[in-house]
């Protein structure tokens, strides 16, 4: 799983906490690799230590044990002044943005420059360059109190970036945002990747958000990271539970199936049902009309959904398949054949737990 | 105007001025206020700092020096002013050579006051938000820069409203002091208004420390509103 010259390197991080007597193994033995220039995403229910995890890349949480490479630096190994001076090598934002609440705009942007060695007219130029890069450029005089959420999170942002950074881990940067303004602030990080070239990590529990920009994914669940790869990978043929029951609330499948078992029409339903997860081009192939034509199996479309993720389309449908029996099966081995994931599934049975 | 002044307080025209007059009373009563807050303000800023920064989710946590400066200020608070004024009387003469007078009334009101107001900028601190101490953490700010930069800036607002707060009961811990030798208003109050039954001394009095005690929370108020956004 770890390559070899990531600009963050995670090796084998244990985050224990002790509490009471009791021990919490928030981190378990997880090992990433992130290379420069990726938007890398870290999901997981809350509880599942992502927080603590990317806390770890700037030691802002000591793992337990293990090893944090960023740059070639081992951070575990360098000195407490040393590691100020990597820590402003990697933005931060967070989900409640963090802003000075006694400074304006313009101040919380200058705040992390006060040590640079650059000149008031430099800083001042530095700053409104920044706010106009997010976009804020006339809000300068404001106090974040006046902001709206997004509002404030793209002044998060710009003062992430004052240091010139080349990582910007973002904590759950939108999951206090409404879903017009996360897709905003999405845009922003996935511009900014592009233009700066930064690397950026973005943990989040919403599969949405790490579709509509990340080129990477991990999975976590309890301390331990269960997946890894991808997005078109984890998105098109997600193997562990989890990271399925992600992506199917992303799509929208899992709804539709819920709906299908609860509203009791699955007795009128004829014919096996099928999933359907396809990568790539296989829906210029008319596959209705081939199942229909190559073996007389009709195919009823109860389901379909259709995205671009990295510029490829991933695929998901449900299907009622009528026919011979036979031919049915037949059916599904042709489909395989296309490299269309096919899955059966019984819809009389109880959700799974 | 003069006329209603002689008659009705005729004790405080004959005790306005002179050594133990009012105006004497009243410069010793902002003597003492003023002198001792600016001490108190400044050690009670910094042991509610260390306070702030050594407790166990501070930025340098330091579990056994929190533990000690802890009780040390629970146990200072909890003496009695008026016996803390007897208690180190001697450590008093030490330091500023008498025990009476305004000048004697310092030390007391200091000590007195410093860990009171000290608990005050720890509660104000630890309000800040913890999330813009991690981010100025994460930016590599040194604890230091954090204190001065994020925790009195943020803090400010709430460190003036306890600071006004702290001032106006070292206004009346004054009165007492100055009861049993610190000179001031509550001096005059006591020693010339009550014991030789001369009530209009006494209701001039404190009349006299509720302006300065409404002053203080005016000008306080003021501060606050113009910092706070």
């Amino acid at each position: 799983m770890v390559e070899k010259g990531g600009i963050i390197q995670l090796k084998n991080i244990d985050v224990t906490f002790h509490n009471e007597g009791k021990t919490i193994e928030a981190v378990k033995n997880v090992s990433i690799n992130v290379n420069k220039g990726d938007i890398f995403g870290v999901i997981g229910y809350s509880g599942a230590g992502k927080s603590t995890l990317v806390r770890v890349i700037n030691l802002l949480q000591k793992p337990t044990s293990g090893e944090v490479i960023v740059n070639d630096k081992s951070l575990t190994k360098l000195s407490v002044k040393d590691l100020r001076k990597e820590r402003k090598n990697i933005g931060m934002i967070f989900q409640h943005f963090n802003l000075m609440r006694s400074l304006t705009v313009f101040g919380n942007v200058d705040f992390p420059l006060r040590d640079s060695k650059l000149s008031k007219q430099e800083r001042k130029e530095k700053v409104d360059k920044l706010l106009k890069l997010v976009g804020l450029d006339d809000r300068a005089n404001n106090y974040p109190s006046q902001l709206s959420g997004g509002q404030k999170q793209r002044v998060a942002i710009a003062r992430a970036l004052a240091s010139d950074p080349e990582i910007l881990i973002s904590d759950e940067a939108t999951s206090a945002l409404d879903p017009k303004t996360t897709t905003e602030i999405l845009k922003l990080l996935g511009r900014l990747n592009k233009e700066l070239g930064i690397t950026i990590v973005i943990i989040t529990h919403e599969m949405d958000a790490i579709k509509q920009i990340c080129n990477r994914v991990a999975v976590m669940e309890d301390g331990a990271l269960i997946e890894e790869g991808d997005l078109l990978t984890i998105f098109g043929s997600p193997k562990k539970k989890l990271t399925k029951d992600f992506v199917d609330t992303s799509t929208q499948i899992s709804s539709v199936l819920d709906e299908i078992k609860e509203s009791g029409i699955a007795g009128s339903i004829s014919g096996r049902l099928v999933e359907l997860n396809y990568i790539g081009n296989v829906t210029n192939e008319p596959l209705v009309v081939g199942l229909y034509k190559k073996f007389d199996v009709e195919a009823n479309i109860l389901f379909s959904n259709i995205e671009r993720l990295q510029g490829t389309t991933v695929g998901i449908m449900l299907f009622a398949l009528t026919g011979d029996d036979d031919k049915v099966s037949e059916a599904i081995k042709y489909l395989n054949s296309l490299n269309v994931n096919v899955k059966e599934i019984d819809i009389t049975e109880s959700k799974e737990a | 105007m003069t006329n209603f002044i002689n008659t009705y307080l005729p004790n405080v025209v004959a005790n306005w001025e002179g050594d133990n007059g009012f105006v004497v009373a009243i410069w010793q009563t902002l003597y003492m206020t003023f002198v001792s807050a600016i001490f108190a303000g400044i050690f009670g800023i910094i042991l509610g700092i260390l306070l702030v920064v050594t407790t166990d989710d501070g930025i340098t946590p330091h579990k056994t020096f929190y533990n000690i400066l802890d009780k040390l200020v629970n146990l200072f608070r909890s003496i009695p002013f008026v016996i803390l004024l007897a208690v180190i009387g001697p450590f008093t003469k030490l330091v500023v050579g008498q025990t009476i007078g305004p000048k004697g009334a310092l030390v007391p009101l200091i000590i007195g006051t410093a860990p009171f107001f000290a608990r005050q900028v720890q509660l104000a601190l630890v309000e800040v938000d913890h999330g813009v101490i991690e981010a100025a953490e994460a930016m590599g700010l040194s604890p230091m820069k954090i204190i001065f930069r994020v925790y009195l800036k943020e803090g400010l607002p709430e460190l003036i409203r306890s600071g006004t707060f702290t001032t106006i009961s070292l206004i009346g811990l004054t009165a007492m002091a100055g009861a049993v030798g610190g000179g001031g208003l509550g001096n005059m109050a006591i020693a010339v208004g009550y014991q030789r039954f001369e009530n209009d001394v006494t209701i001039v009095s404190m009349i006299f420390i509720l302006i300065l005690v409404f002053v203080i929370q005016g000008i306080g108020d003021l501060l606050v509103r113009k910092l706070e956004h």
